[in-house]
């Protein structure tokens, strides 16, 4: 059992503490759900899952941000 | 055999010339119809190219005028039409391109009243819109006429783009999908308080403008259930995979929007652009 979360987080690696969800990773971040969507190893998180979808090591993550310019 | 006159031939060769489009998928073009939603930095590049590729008819609502600070980026308008209505203006500019297309200006802002009756006009949605509320009410407006949604949006250096066609497929997803809910207003900024590079916004419509083709064509790999997000500073684009969210309330088993009523305005509009 690993004791540390090791991801790629917009690029860069971090080290975290597990268990780790998405939505416990925004709040870790201070980062309001409502203004992001999440990508996970190229794919978007439904906001919905964000509680119950568990990060593990090795995992990519990019915070895209909810832009609605014209 | 397809009844194309000489000059349109000559005008849309270089299509004729493709063999993914050729007479046949020029004619599907000429038999389209696209509503073109905003007449700013993503529809300006937008309207030009749909016009230009030969799409027979075009709508383009914007109730705004043209101002000054539009033109680092509104490349449909011209420094003459300060002043003058949007819709107009770029609907000249798409005209004086290609007379041959029927091109249609709505003056007037996209609302709960007017929204069901004017997409359903039309076979095909842009969105280019500068709001979130007008980028709500359309995907809501969308889902409701099965109408197919190419939805681009830019910030500073930034461009996303996807096509939603929930109808089309039960797996494909809605907007609301990849964003439930628009954001507090205080927490996202528009282009006119964050700023925009001008080009990002015609690197966007441009990209708009070609899914709003193949789709007409039925040609290469559709956008739905995919998101393109451009960085244009880090000059890194990536295409990651956006599924049906089976909680939407829009799309979903469990959907609960079966109307436009949510967006219908209060007295005093609290004006996002």
């Amino acid at each position: 059992m690993r004791d540390t979360l090791e991801l790629t987080l917009n690029g860069e690696s971090q080290t975290l503490e597990p268990p780790l969800s998405v939505a416990g990773l925004l709040g870790r971040l201070g980062i309001e759900s409502r203004k992001v969507a999440v990508e996970r190893n190229l794919e978007i998180v439904p906001r919905s899952l964000y509680a119950e979808t568990w990060l593990a090591t090795g995992d990519q993550l990019e915070i895209v941000h909810f832009i609605g310019g014209g | 055999m397809i009844d194309f006159s000489e000059e349109e031939i000559e005008r849309y060769s270089r299509h004729i010339l493709l063999k993914e489009v050729g007479g046949t998928g020029q004619a599907k073009l000429r038999a389209a119809s696209v509503l073109v939603v905003g007449a700013g930095g993503l529809g300006s590049p937008l309207l030009l190219y749909l016009a230009g590729a030969g799409v027979g008819r075009i709508g383009i609502i914007d109730d705004d005028r043209v101002e000054l600070s539009n033109l680092q980026r509104q490349i449909a308008h011209r420094t003459e039409m300060v002043g003058k209505a949007k819709a107009l203006s770029a609907a000249a500019a798409a005209g004086a391109l290609n007379p041959g297309v029927v091109i249609e200006p709505h003056v007037e802002r996209l609302d709960a009243g007017n929204a069901l009756e004017l997409i359903g006009r039309y076979d095909i949605i842009c969105d280019g819109s500068d709001n979130f509320a007008t980028r709500f009410l359309l995907s809501d407006a969308c889902f409701l006429t099965c109408r197919t949604l190419i939805s681009a949006a830019v910030l500073r250096f930034e461009g996303q783009l996807s096509v939603f066609k929930p109808h089309a497929d039960k797996e494909a997803p809605c907007y609301r999908c990849l964003y439930p809910e628009p954001p507090p207003p205080e927490l996202v900024p528009n282009c006119s308080e964050a700023g925009v590079l001008g080009a990002v916004t015609g690197v966007m419509g441009t990209l708009q403008a070609t899914e709003v083709l193949k789709e007409i064509l039925g040609i290469g790999e559709s956008l739905s259930g995919r998101l393109l997000i451009w960085d244009a500073l880090a000059t890194r684009m990536r295409v990651v995979r956006l599924r049906r969210d089976s909680a939407c309330r829009l799309c979903g088993p469990m959907g609960e929007i079966h109307d436009l009523a949510a967006h219908v305005r209060r007295k005093a509009p609290l004006r996002v652009a």
